[in-house]
Formats: structure tokens, C-alpha cells, sequence
């Protein structure tokens, strides 16, 4: 496995894996963030997954316990991850869940499906038959708590964001931005073409894990009728 | 418990952050200055870890419903307790039914009240620290108002023996000093124009060649579009020697980005835990309190450190805390 590492300021590592977005180098930071699951250490704080780097947080004091008198505490942490990478292969046997999201398309839920379709040259249900047939993946979570950055949109309805951005999106609002797909956790603001909403919490402070998705998570999405989208305990807000 | 009779400009519970859920994309809060918050904790015998409150720029007023022993450390922000202005840095012994008050900003622009036993206030997601914009975590995840009643837990054994001691010598009085503090080289001076230590950034070398001198050399300024979580600073412009696409990773406390507009922004506590900006550079632990302290209209200097040195430094604080930390266990045993 080809990798480097680089010093996030005096207490933290940054491992790179890759340039660019790609599935394998995806699979290669889960492979990673296994491996720092599956072997806590009292230095450690924690570490953050991207798209092509997993950065390692940890205690600079707590280390000297462990390392060589004289050992810097970053050259302490490096070793300590070339032990376990020197030589590894990837395994391909990492989990990968599938997540099924209900999407309650167009109307007052997904205001912008109009102008997805017009924009395109497809009608609406061309649109949520396109959207709904893509097999997608979570590369990582980012941006707010539980916010997607999903890969494997069809780029036969990318449209570019809004020229005005909303200054309120609804929490669980199914949104196309350029090439890329995602559902809002939370309220922010923002410019994506809002197609449709999702009656699932993506976001559950008091659940642990907090998020419904996870970087290296599956996900397919499913048109719902309105009915449906009450029933399943969408709110009409 | 406490009862806050003015809320101030902004003031909220925190603690050192909410660490193991940046993953998730929660963000870390927690005290924009760790020094005076650790400080004051270990002052009155708390964890270092215990939530205290961070008071910003204008003060509250607030009531003490029961005897406490508390602390403040951080930036100047004229504290009294019944109009008597009080001394900052060490354990003072406060009286049920005193007003502690906050004035202007004399020096620095966030204090730090620490209470004995902490504050009783729930954890979400193993932290007690207030995140502003999602409404998660401190006092009910908001910043405090008129009316609200703070609970603080019962003394531990250790600050048990440091009131009593204390309540022998207040007598009449509304509160009593203690004759010490943290010792002097620990306690920053906040200037307006900090000299902040500078680690290069991982695409430090993608920028031009006028950026990279600038950025070590020219004086920036700290604009009102600045919060917990960033600081907007103008001064030079920064830009990279040709564009580059960047994909999003990991960011820290500390972090300066650059977007192409090419204004700089240090990233703070309440920062996203992840970017797409290019980063410059990033500050040196050691340097975080000043930066906590710095209020809109300051200039800043970067001064380029090694990153070795920086550990270091860090190693060096962290040596000194600990030291002060066990002498204070010893004034009352």
C-alpha cells in the first residue's frame, strides 16, 4: 500500500492514501480507520476520515510516557503506524452496509425537481427514476454532523447550484449540487437544487454512532408517495 | 447554583471539546483558550477537563446562590463581586448571595469562571461544551440568558479542605483572595499585536513566492466578521502560484486557510472538522491562548517555527502545568 505521512501542526498526523476521489482509496482510509478502531491507545484522541487522508489526532504529553528519551512525539506516532503498514495489503473483505433511503420527491418536499428535469431536457419522473436507480457510496461524512459526500450520481441530471443560495435548508432535504447528490442533517443554508426529502433522521445526538451513514456505506434511494413520507414520521415543516 | 442576572455579550458552558465525534462530522467546540480554562480548573481542584464558563468581550452579572470556591483566568475583563474589583488567576472564596460582575475588556477578550465540583449539567455525546449552531450539548445548547439557574455539583474532598480554610479567614467579608496565584511566566500577556508562532501548512510550498514571504512578514488584521468559529483576517493578499483542485481533509484548531478570494482565516473551536481551502500554515499549540484573546481591530504577526520546535514547546508547557498542578495538591494537604 502506497502511502505518506505529513504533520497536521504539533499534534496530529496526516496519512495520505491517494490524489484523487476513488473508490480504492476510499476502501484503503476505511482499511485505515479499522485499524486505529481495532487498536486504541491512551495517547490517542482521535482521528478524522476523508476522502483521500485519515488524520490522527493525539496527546503529544502522554506519548513521552512511551516513546525513547529524545523521541519526538510525531516520530513516536509514525513508527508506531509504519508498523502497521509496512507490508499490508488492503483487504477486501471490509463490510459494506446498504442503506435504503425513502425520498418523498418533488411538490413542496423537493421544490427544485422542476427545474432538475427542465434543466436536463427530462420530465420529472425521468429525474426520480434517475436518481433512484444510482448505486451510490458514502466517500466520507463532512461539512455539518452526518452530512454525506455521496459518489455515483447519473450526470444526466446534474444541475448547478442556485445563484442565490436559500438561507434556510430543511433538516433532511434530498439536494443535487453540480455532479453530486446529498441529504441535509441538520438546517443550514445553502445552494443545492432541493429534489425531494427523506422522512430519516441522518442525525441522532443522543445515538450512538450520532449518523445514520458512514464513510464506506452503500446507499440506494426510493421514491415514496406523500402518505408514505407521514407515515414513515416526515414532518410537513 | 448560580443565577444569571445579565447574560453579557456571549457567554457559554464548555469544556476542553467534544473528542471521538469529529468522524461523524460533529464539530469539537469547546473553550476557545485552553490555558485559562485548564488553569482555572485545576485552581479550584477540578478536572482539567470540567466545563467552565467562556465569558466574551462584555461581561455578565451573576449571583451565587450558595457559598463556592471559583476562579478566573484568561483575559482582563474587570471582574468585581460586589463592586470591588477582584484578582484573577487564583482561588477566591465567594459568599452565597454576592454579585460577580464583568466590565469592558481591559486586556484579552475571554475569561474563564471555573466553580468547585464543575457545573451539573448533563453530557451529550460525552462533553458539556455548548455547540452554538446546532443547539447540542451545555446549557440547554445555547448561550446563556437573564433568569438562567446554573447548578454546580457538591464539593469534592479536595475543595472541601480549601473552603474551610478559606471560610476562616472571610469573616464578614463577601469573599476572600487567596494570597497566591499561578505563577507569572505562565499567565500571557494579550497584546493587540501578538507575534503568533507558524508551523508551514501541508501546501505551504503551493503558494507564490510573494505569499510565502508575506505571509511571515506582513502585519494582519483581525476583522469584526470574526467568531468561534473563524477568524477573518486582511492584511496581504495570499494566492497560490497556480490553481489547484484540493479535496476536502482534516483540519484543526489553529489551521490557516486560504480561499481564492486570498484573505486567510485561522480556524478556531467551533470550526467544521473538515476543509477544502489550501492551509498556509498552523499555529503552534503553545500560541493557541493568544489567538483565543485577540478581538477584531488586532494585528497579528506570524513568525515561522519548526515543527520539532513547536512539539517541543509544547512538551515544555505541558511539563510546567503538570508542576503547578502537583504544588497546588500540596498547598492543602
Amino acid at each position: 500500500m502506497v502511502y505518506s505521512f505529513q504533520p497536521l501542526g504539533d499534534n496530529a498526523i496526516m496519512i495520505e492514501l491517494g490524489k484523487d476521489i476513488h473508490i480504492q482509496t476510499q476502501q484503503k482510509v476505511q482499511f485505515i480507520a479499522s485499524i486505529l478502531d481495532n487498536h486504541t491507545k491512551d495517547w490517542m484522541i482521535e482521528y478524522i476520515p476523508a476522502f483521500t487522508t485519515v488524520t490522527l489526532f493525539y496527546d503529544p504529553f502522554k506519548i513521552m510516557r512511551h516513546a525513547k528519551k529524545g523521541e519526538l512525539p510525531y516520530n513516536y506516532v509514525r513508527s508506531w503506524l509504519e508498523s502497521f503498514l509496512t507490508g499490508v495489503a488492503v483487504e477486501n473483505k471490509i463490510t459494506q452496509r446498504m442503506i435504503e433511503i425513502p425520498v418523498c420527491y418533488g411538490g413542496e418536499l423537493g421544490p427544485d425537481l422542476e427545474f432538475v428535469a427542465r434543466h436536463n431536457n427530462l420530465s420529472e419522473d425521468e429525474v426520480i427514476q434517475l436518481h433512484s436507480a444510482g448505486d451510490y457510496l458514502v466517500y466520507m461524512i463532512g461539512f455539518a454532523p452526518g452530512f454525506p459526500y455521496i459518489g455515483g450520481m447519473s450526470e444526466k441530471i446534474a444541475t448547478p447550484r442556485k445563484e442565490t443560495p436559500r438561507l434556510k435548508i430543511p433538516p433532511r432535504s434530498v439536494g443535487i449540487a453540480g455532479k453530486q447528490t446529498g441529504v441535509y442533517p441538520i438546517e443550514t443554508p445553502g445552494g443545492w437544487q432541493l429534489i425531494g426529502r427523506t422522512p430519516l433522521e441522518l442525525f441522532r445526538p443522543e445515538k450512538h454512532p450520532p449518523t445514520l451513514l458512514r464513510p464506506g456505506d452503500r446507499i440506494r434511494f426510493y421514491p415514496i408517495s406523500y402518505e408514505e413520507y407521514l407515515e414513515l414520521g416526515g414532518d410537513k415543516e | 447554583m448560580i443565577r444569571v442576572l445579565k447574560p453579557g455579550l456571549l457567554t457559554s458552558v464548555q469544556d476542553l471539546g467534544r473528542y471521538g465525534y469529529q468522524k461523524y462530522g460533529v464539530i469539537a467546540s469547546g473553550v476557545m483558550d485552553q490555558l485559562a480554562h485548564r488553569l482555572a480548573n485545576i485552581l479550584v481542584g477540578n478536572q482539567e477537563n470540567e466545563a467552565t464558563l467562556e465569558i466574551t468581550l462584555l461581561g455578565p452579572v451573576i449571583q451565587f446562590e450558595k457559598d463556592a470556591l471559583i476562579a478566573i483566568c484568561g483575559g482582563d475583563l474587570s471582574p468585581t463581586i460586589d463592586g470591588i474589583p477582584i484578582k484573577m488567576w487564583r482561588p477566591i472564596y465567594i459568599k452565597k448571595g454576592a454579585l460577580l460582575s464583568f466590565g469592558q475588556a481591559a486586556n484579552g477578550a475571554r475569561s474563564y469562571l471555573a466553580v468547585a465540583g464543575g457545573f451539573d449539567i448533563p453530557e451529550v455525546m460525552d462533553s458539556k461544551s455548548t455547540y452554538l449552531r446546532a443547539n447540542i450539548g451545555g446549557y440547554q445548547g445555547r448561550a446563556l440568558r437573564s433568569g438562567d439557574l446554573i447548578p454546580f455539583d457538591p464539593l469534592g474532598k479536595f475543595s472541601q479542605q480549601k473552603l474551610e480554610f478559606l471560610c476562616g479567614k472571610a469573616g464578614s467579608e463577601l469573599f476572600t483572595e487567596m494570597d497566591w496565584s499561578v505563577s507569572s511566566d505562565l499567565i500571557p500577556l494579550h497584546r493587540r499585536d501578538p507575534s503568533i508562532r507558524v508551523i508551514r501548512g501541508r501546501q505551504f510550498d503551493l503558494f507564490s513566492e510573494e505569499s510565502k514571504t508575506n505571509i511571515f512578514n506582513e502585519a494582519f488584521f483581525v476583522t469584526p466578521q470574526s467568531d468561534r468559529m473563524g477568524y477573518r483576517l486582511t492584511g496581504a493578499f495570499l494566492q497560490l502560484k497556480k490553481p489547484a483542485e484540493m479535496v476536502s481533509e482534516a483540519v484543526s484548531f489553529g489551521t490557516i486557510q486560504v480561499p481564492s478570494e486570498g484573505n486567510p482565516i485561522i480556524l478556531l473551536a467551533d470550526r467544521q472538522t473538515t476543509g477544502g481551502y489550501p492551509k498556509i500554515g498552523q499555529i503552534a499549540t503553545v500560541d493557541l491562548p493568544l489567538i483565543a484573546q485577540a478581538k477584531p481591530g488586532d494585528h497579528i504577526r506570524f513568525k515561522e517555527i519548526s515543527h520539532e520546535d513547536a512539539q517541543t514547546l509544547y512538551l515544555e508547557r505541558e511539563r510546567i502545568i503538570n508542576k503547578l498542578r502537583q504544588g497546588i495538591l500540596l498547598k492543602f494537604k
